[in-house]
């Protein structure tokens, strides 16, 4: 670990990355524990998941295996779809043996038989060395004694397969919609078995965690965001890449570290996430207390007009929405065609009013995390660059 | 495609519904596209209805129902992409093959489209040629890849045969 | 199962788990507004409009999708629902062409009658339609879909493929792409839609409707020169009712007659006299198709026979099960052979030139109108059948003609062809082919009436999806003594998912029947998918129930007693299966893609 300055909450870290692991020898090392004892572990450990919802990691594998049934399945979601985020690929790179064996060993503990990466149609040029290292697993699996067995999907193309349920119709070979809730999927998902999905990057921490122990994750981050994550860092900055980074940081701090020098506001969590302003650098918390994020950083500097970047969220949550659900549907609809009225005059600029209702009922009736996220970027944008959406 | 490389697809996979995603993607990866054809084809093995394998299909933005070239050019459009240049890298490929974004050129040869975020942001612009990557592009970069694959494609007299399948 | 107690608008409730809240909230007779909800189909939960507030929850819920759950205190009004709500169905209505006043469905559409009721001033939002290049799809002789009325309920899609196992309409594209499309956007004419209309009859808005022809109608009625005669089908008269301000169930066979009258039809006669002549052509096919099997060993004469009455069934099996083709009956519909008979019997007797008849008819069914525009329909030497008009058509007649059709007095049908039995009236109901042709079968073979009481085979009856039963034959007449001791085994399936799951059984070898009854829709014809709306298991359970009351209250109960009958065979056609019959109450099938 490194400390850059003395009084900054950043904090680099390489648990994922740094440290040459036998990932194997990591697997065996759990396999040799009682179930219980590792979930206990990852529920002490605070481990929540990684892909921005952040649901209990510990508590998930523990309705999974609490669930009735031989037939279960764990997948790894590797959609990432949310702009601004390619940790999950840098992952996939360099990692990939301990998501599988994060997966294998989540199928331990729950009774999955089956693992399934859901790997996003954007990433099929990884496919064939994927399917190579799986190969290597499922031996090595066998070798352990472990009935699991890996599989790869892949995705074609759309963003709302990221959500969970969208996934597992997709997997089912359907339209990615996503469902109704109840059921959750650890009690009704693939096939209608009991199914995990877990973001690529929680499995890693996962099967780190089983062998670190709760308490050193712990160490890192704050009481409600244990731990570290991985961050997308993007847009004007002159160190663009992925990051392991301590939760809780500040956001003052992130961008004294990556900004350009003239950082006005930053998106955190993609398009679906919030827009901080500069004035409000000092007081966001980057973590479960403050903005929870899948950890797309964006940076915009003064140069950038933040109507095109909320335009373009927009007309992205306009093409990706499924389209099912009538406040998701409809209303990116209106919220993009809105915006651009009110900036060609046609509408005036009251009528962002209307819109930011419309946002809020989307965030309250949508079917899904989509639909009901889209408002975040819209506010927050509306209400802190009013000026540059209007004029 | 030909009844038979088809078969072939669907008795590799099964005929199970959930087999229909992986079907209907070795189909695109083989010919770029799906037709009708291949479709009612793949209905009629999935005991599913036409309308259903289009549903589905036409859901997902890398699984086109009209006709695409052998190669799909796809340029990222995220807001990270504007900000770096993916506009100028556009026109310059839009410009050198004559081809405007959703169109595919007279031969056959090549499709251009905009896509959402493929990825890629620490490196934008950024795109995908089928199913290669290509980043940290300029107009001239951008160039100069398409002639390689131009050059490629005459030196094996790659062209759009409407016999051919 | 044990029961969950939870409160919704602090009024405390008792429902079995499972039930979800909208349940709940009706059996606490508090109302809730749906859209993409409906009885007959499978939860969406994606039209959003039936949001209630739980509390405790960061979002509202859609009562229609969730499960009631212990110690719930559900809010449908709070000023976050009701926010939410009207902003729904605004964001609904602005993807709505909303031209109301011009709409078919104006006045009977479900979002027009929640705008009315939650939505009461204008919207700021933009219209979308306009930038949207919709076009209306008139190419099918029975459904009109236009997409610019269209909220993306899918009960249409859910209908087709859950009710019907058809999915000629699946969901396509995505996000603001997103719409209701037939493979590849084609024509509705050009896939295959059975025509059956059960989507139209689930359609809250006017993106589906019958093609309708009350103008064409219109004309011919004010048209001097033309003689318009009008057939109804046997469950027009258990429902036409609904569509005027009667309960579902109740029976206005006088009162539809004395309205037709009044709307200037030259001659009220009854599909039910041509059901009656369906038996009698379709009962002798079977018997014929069972000697020449089980005594003559023709292998050429195929078994299970099925029935031909259904057109959605016909453009079902065309599709699906052409293999089937030569097992279909060859009779055509009641609707068909009236048609056929108008222009050459009736004509004769009637001393009219056939170019001058009109021949119009009322059904419970949009496919109707597709198989009256079938080319092989046109053995009288004209179209046999020239317009179709739907149960609900009707009923918008009788109201622009300004007919106080509750104080009519019963008129009866004129003849001839209009005097029929209870055998032809059970048409109407899921198993009454079946029931009717076992009434003249049995009789015919062994010269007594079949062994139910009063002549209510309750076996075929019901609305079980798929219904068998066994008839044993015994003390044959001289003429049937091969069938001896024979057991006639029958199914009857109603809806087409039901109709495909009795033909993949034959297919594979899993059922030995010897006939098949099959409707297209649920219920049977009482059921169609040119019924007044709304339809539900209940409005379908109370008109089969009036059909049955009807049969029973008739004097003659079996086809084979229809005076009228045995005057057609005795002038004009000699015999069952002659020649005349082939001419022109038989006809041939198609065989389709499947795509």
């Amino acid at each position: 670990m490194e400390t850059l300055t003395n009084n900054s909450t950043l904090r680099k870290t390489d648990l994922i990355f740094g440290r040459e692991h036998d990932t194997l020898s990591l697997l065996k090392e759990a396999l040799q524990r009682e179930k219980d004892e590792i979930i206990n572990e990852l529920i002490e450990s605070g481990l929540r998941g990684r892909g921005g919802a952040g649901f209990p990691t510990g508590l998930k594998w523990k309705f999974a295996k609490s669930a009735p049934g031989n037939e279960k399945y764990i997948v790894c979601n590797a959609d990432e779809g949310e702009p601004g985020t390619f940790k999950d690929r840098i992952i996939l790179e360099k990692a990939a043996d301990k998501v599988f064996a994060g997966m294998a060993l989540g199928g331990y503990v729950t009774g999955a038989r089956h693992g399934i990466i859901y790997l996003r149609g954007e990433y099929s040029w990884m496919r064939n060395s994927l399917l190579l290292k799986i190969d290597d697993m499922n031996t090595a699996f066998k070798q352990l004694g472990l009935d699991f067995i890996l599989e790869i999907r892949m995705g074609s193309g759309a963003y709302v397969c990221g959500e969970e349920t969208a996934l597992i119709e997709s997997m089912e070979g359907k339209r990615g919609e996503p469902r109704n809730k109840p059921p959750f999927p650890v009690a009704k998902g693939f096939n209608n078995k009991p199914t995990i999905v877990n973001n690529v990057e929680t499995l890693v921490y996962a099967l780190l965690i089983s062998h670190l122990g709760a308490a050193a994750f712990a160490a890192f981050g704050t009481e409600q965001s244990a731990g570290t994550k991985l961050f997308s860092v993007s847009g004007d900055t002159p160190q663009a890449g992925v990051y392991e980074l301590e939760l809780g940081m500040k956001l003052s701090d992130f961008v004294a570290e990556f900004g350009d020098g003239d950082t006005k506001a930053v998106q955190v969590g993609g398009a679906s996430g919030f827009c901080v302003p500069r004035r409000k650098f000092d007081q966001t918390i980057i973590g479960f207390e403050g903005i929870p994020t899948g950890g797309s950083m964006m940076l915009f500097n003064s140069h950038r007009s933040m109507y095109h970047v909320l335009h373009n969220y927009l007309e992205f949550f306009v093409e990706e929405s499924c389209g099912q659900c009538s406040p998701c549907r409809v209303g990116c609809q209106q919220l993009l065609l809105g915006i651009e009225a009110i900036k060609a005059r046609k509408k005036p600029a009251s009528y962002l009013k209307e819109l930011i209702r419309i946002a809020d009922t989307m965030r309250l009736a949508s079917k899904c995390g989509l639909g009901q996220s889209v408002g975040n970027a819209f506010d927050s944008i509306v209400e802190e660059f009013k000026e540059e959406i209007i004029y | 495609m030909e009844e038979f490389a088809l078969t072939k697809i669907v008795n590799h996979h099964g005929t199970e519904r959930e087999k229909l995603m992986p079907i209907l993607q070795e189909i695109v990866d083989k010919q770029s596209y799906l037709s009708d054809d291949d479709m009612v084809k793949v209905a009629n093995a999935l005991q599913l209805s036409a309308a259903e394998v289009y549903g589905t299909a036409s859901f997902y933005s890398f699984l086109p129902t009209q006709k695409r070239g052998i190669y799909v050019i796809r340029v990222c459009k995220s807001i990270i992409a504007r900000m770096k240049g993916s506009q100028e890298v556009l026109q310059a490929i839009s410009d050198q093959l004559n081809l405007k974004p959703g169109e595919t050129t007279a031969d056959g040869l090549f499709s251009l489209e905009e896509v959402n975020d493929i990825g890629w942001s620490d490196h934008e612009p950024a795109m995908l040629i089928n199913d290669k990557v290509y980043t940290d592009l300029t107009p001239e970069k951008a160039t100069r890849i398409i002639s390689k694959y131009l050059e490629q494609a005459s030196q094996s007299k790659l062209s759009f045969n409407p016999t051919q399948n | 199962m044990q029961n969950i107690r939870l409160t919704i608008n602090s009024i405390p409730v008792e429902i079995e788990a499972g039930k979800t809240i909208l349940d709940a909230a009706k059996k606490a007779g508090i109302s809730i507004p749906t859209l993409c909800h409906h009885p007959d189909l499978c939860v969406a939960g994606n039209c959003r409009v039936c949001v209630v507030e739980q509390l405790g929850a960061r979002t509202l819920q859609a009562s229609c999708a969730v499960p009631v759950s212990e110690g719930m205190e559900i809010s449908t009004n709070s000023a976050k629902v009701q926010r939410a709500r009207r902003d729904i169905l605004e964001l609904l209505l602005s993807e709505h062409r909303s031209d109301c006043v011009n709409c078919y469905k104006n006045n009977q559409c479900e979002l027009q009658e929640l705008a009315a009721k939650y939505v009461f001033s204008s919207s700021e939002l933009i219209p979308l339609p306009a930038l949207q290049h919709y076009s209306i799809d008139a190419s099918s002789s029975s459904i009109i879909k236009d997409d610019s009325k269209c909220i993306r309920c899918q009960r249409c899609v859910r209908t087709c493929s859950q009710l019907q196992h058809i999915s000629a309409l699946a969901v396509a594209n995505k996000g603001s792409e997103q719409k209701i499309s037939a493979f590849m956007d084609k024509p509705m004419a050009n896939v295959v839609c059975t025509n059956c209309g059960q989507c139209v009859n689930r359609c809250p808005t006017g993106a589906l409707t019958e093609r309708n022809y009350i103008t064409e109608v219109m004309h011919a009625l004010h048209d001097k020169n033309k003689h318009v005669v009008v057939q109804t089908a046997p469950a027009v008269r258990i429902a036409l009712g609904e569509g005027l301000g009667f309960a579902p169930g109740e029976r206005v066979t006088g009162k539809m007659v004395a309205a037709l009258k009044q709307l200037g039809f030259d001659a009220v006669l009854d599909t039910d006299f041509t059901a009656d002549l369906t038996i009698m052509e379709e009962g002798t096919e079977l018997l014929t198709r069972l000697k020449k099997v089980l005594v003559d060993g023709d292998t050429q004469s195929a078994l299970p026979m099925t029935t031909s009455c259904s057109p959605g069934w016909i453009k079902f099996i065309e599709h699906k099960f052409p293999e089937f083709l030569p097992n279909v009956s060859t009779c055509k519909s009641p609707q068909q052979m009236f048609g056929a008979l108008a222009k050459t019997y009736y004509a004769q007797k009637r001393k009219l030139d056939p170019a001058n008849i009109v021949s119009v008819s009322v059904m419970p069914c949009t496919a109707k109108k597709y198989e009256a525009d079938r080319p092989e329909m046109r053995d009288s030497g004209f179209k046999d059948v020239d317009y179709v008009l739907t149960t609900r058509e009707l009923a918008r007649m009788i109201k622009m003609a300004g007919i106080d059709f509750s104080a009519l007095a019963d008129l009866s049908y004129d003849s001839i062809m209009g005097t029929s039995t209870g055998a032809a009236v059970i048409f109407g109901a899921t198993g009454g082919v079946m029931e009717a042709a076992l009434r003249t079968a049995y009789e015919i073979i062994t010269g007594r009436e079949v062994p139910f009481e009063n002549l209510n085979i309750q076996p075929a009856r019901g609305m079980e999806g798929v219904r068998e039963a066994a008839v044993k034959i015994e003390g044959c007449e001289d003429n049937w003594k091969f069938l001896e001791g024979a057991v006639l085994k029958v199914a009857i399936a109603h809806g087409l998912t039901n109709a495909y799951k009795v033909m993949q059984a034959v297919k594979e070898g899993r059922a030995d029947y010897h006939f098949i009854e099959v409707m297209a829709c649920p219920g049977g014809c009482l059921g169609g998918g040119g019924q007044p709306m709304p339809t539900s298991a209940e409005i379908r359970q109370k008109r089969a129930e009036a059909i049955y009351a009807e049969d029973a209250g008739m004097p003659l109960r079996k086809s084979h007693q229809n005076p009228e009958i045995l005057a057609i065979y005795d002038e004009f056609l000699e015999k069952p299966l002659g020649h005349q019959s082939h001419k022109l109450l038989h006809t041939v099938y198609v065989e389709r893609d499947w795509n």
